[in-house]
């Protein structure tokens, strides 16, 4: 199986803070790789980087071929990146119906992956034509990720999707996530929530202070707890 | 698909925040006791709205510009000022048509007037986003500086083209007099630019709420790095609002011009305050706040113009504080910013 993205000792600078320090790690293709770490250890900077919302200053970032460290945001969109980020980032003025029309951009819906995700996402039919920004917080997350998949994309990149949320809609997403890693869909997923990585999760790179300090299979990572200790440094515990 | 397949009812809507709509008619209610005659009441309120729908003109691309790029342009006095000087290029040498007591001939010297200064403006305001404001992007010290510089610079330019003399403008006139109505004047040209700023507002709001286009504005505003990360290139984007907001500043500069019957230099410079205000009061980057708060700007102008002339150089900033304690984010907050 190759590799869909692959960073390459990446560095990035935000103002003067040196925030990611040598990024190295791989997404193969068609599996859900997990980024995980503690607060503040780069995990949403990694994403913006790959993304070109805070560009590289130095390395590489390889994805499906070409090499776009560097390139405009737009660009990488194009190129068919998905991009999911932590706060949502609805455009709550609009309608949940104006949110995905603006996410389709090679024109009109797909009648079928639209009925697709309204199997996932039941409350984005019933609330259609509601503007965003009066939806809850777990309809709103459920509103950016219809979003990211309402075209098909060759890699998701999801911020701590489960953040915030409640027990029942962590559930929905975690099945959500599920089927559409059965589409065949390639993800990379910040997850804070040990469970919900372990659930879905293929396999894991943990970062530490803006570098990889760990990169395997999940499933090794989960029957690991000393390592899921040494590398989280908090019990499974306070992570579900 | 479409809107029935999806089903669904709707969530309830918010309430309509109809509070600062009504504004402008309450304030106008108000002033009719103060005032105590019909016809002068009459005249200030047309004139108010008149003066709204041109100080409108005049910020509606500004509103935008500020809330889709948070770009603080304190050049865009620059763009009043050319469009007002340019149509004079053909409003002066066709002057015999201009003062022609046909209709039509007045229109054929003005628009092509307005629609030349529209299109320098327009281009104006490209050279400017490419040259000044592209590299300060994200900075505001030195947007406000690099942007008023421009500003300085465009009006000293007009100033070394066409001489420091004031330009005497007359009104074409098919536009001059005013419509009777009993006792009640009402200006030709009021009713006009009345008309142009409603066109000016309904086909903005058509653009903003029934296109694609708009669709990218309003979610560009509110969270423009969403809109790049769905695949768009919101600087494209960005500089398209730009060069409409820069054409229409133009547009307001001639409608003013010709309100004011002169063109001097510093007219952008004069209306700049205005047109911030106005911006500010009715929210970054909401074009319907941007409406009320002109025609309030201009009521608050005309009201307090005649009731209580003293105040009438402050009235404007007594409006704003006002306003910005009751809503710190203007009539109508669209950005966080």
């Amino acid at each position: 199986m190759s590799d869909m993205l692959t960073l390459r000792g990446v560095h990035t600078h935000i103002g003067r803070y040196h925030i990611l320090h040598g990024v190295d790690f791989t997404v193969p293709e068609g599996q859900t790789t997990m980024l995980l770490g503690r607060n503040g250890a780069g995990k949403t900077t990694t994403l913006r980087t790959i993304m070109g919302l805070s560009p590289p200053s130095a390395g590489e970032i390889d994805f499906a071929g070409a090499s776009i460290g560097g390139w405009a945001t737009p660009d990488i969109a194009m190129r068919g990146v998905g991009y999911v980020p932590e706060t949502m980032a609805v455009f709550s003025d609009l309608t949940v119906k104006e949110n995905l029309v603006l996410a389709a951009r090679s024109g009109p819906f797909d009648p079928t992956r639209l009925e697709w995700i309204f199997g996932f996402f039941p409350p984005l039919k019933k609330f259609w034509l509601s503007r965003a920004g009066s939806l809850s917080g777990g309809q709103k997350q459920m509103l950016s990720i219809a979003r990211a998949i309402v075209e098909p994309r060759r890699l998701l990149l999801i911020d701590e999707p489960t953040k915030g949320l409640a027990p029942a809609i962590v559930m929905a997403l975690i099945e959500c996530l599920a089927e559409i890693k059965r589409s065949g869909a390639t993800i990379l997923l910040v997850e804070q929530n040990f469970r919900v990585a372990e659930a879905i999760g293929d396999t894991v790179a943990v970062m530490d202070n803006g570098a990889i300090v760990h990169r395997g299979a999940m499933a090794a990572l989960s029957g690991d707890g000393a390592l899921q200790e040494r590398l989280l440094g908090l019990s499974l515990e306070a992570h579900q | 698909m479409t809107d029935a397949t999806a089903g669904g009812e709707a969530l309830p809507k918010p309430p309509l925040d109809i509070v600062p709509l009504l504004l402008p008619v309450i304030l106008a209610l108000a002033m009719i006791p103060l005032i105590g005659s019909a016809s002068t009441w009459v005249t200030l309120t047309v004139a108010s709205l008149a003066m709204g729908m041109m100080i409108f003109i005049m910020a509606s691309g500004l509103t935008l510009v500020f809330g889709l790029m948070d770009v603080l342009n304190f050049g865009h006095g620059a763009f009043i000022a050319v469009g007002a000087y340019v149509a004079t290029l053909i409003l002066l040498p066709m002057a015999a048509w201009v003062q022609a007591d046909s209709l039509w001939q007045n229109l054929a010297a003005v628009t092509p007037a307005v629609l030349l200064a529209m299109a320098v403006t327009g281009a104006l305001g490209l050279v400017f986003e490419r040259v000044l404001i592209r590299p300060v992007y994200g900075q505001h010290l030195k947007q406000i500086l690099i942007t008023m510089g421009g500003l300085i610079v465009a009006e000293q330019g007009l100033y070394a083209l066409w001489g420091p003399q004031i330009i005497p403008l007359p009104l074409p006139a098919a536009l001059r007099g005013s419509f009777i109505f009993g006792d009640i004047a009402i200006a030709k040209y009021r009713l006009l630019a009345m008309l142009v700023g409603l066109t000016v507002f309904v086909v903005t709001m058509l653009v903003l709420n029934r296109t694609r286009l708009g669709l990218l504005i309003r979610a560009g505003v509110e969270n423009r790095e969403m809109v790049e990360a769905l695949g768009y290139r919101i600087r494209r984007l960005f500089l398209g609002v730009f060069m409409a907001g820069s054409a229409l500043a133009g547009l307001g500069g001639v409608m003013w011009s010709l309100y004011r019957e002169q063109v001097h230099a510093s007219i952008g410079n004069e209306l700049m305050i205005l047109v911030f205000i106005v911006v500010i009061i009715g929210g970054l980057g909401s074009v319907t706040g941007c409406f009320i708060g002109a025609v309030l700007v201009a009521m608050v102008a005309n009201y307090g113009g005649f009731l209580l002339p003293k105040l009438a150089l402050i009235s404007d900033i007594l409006l704003m504080v006002a306003i910005l304690m009751w809503r710190p984010r203007g009539l109508y907050a669209v950005t966080n910013r």
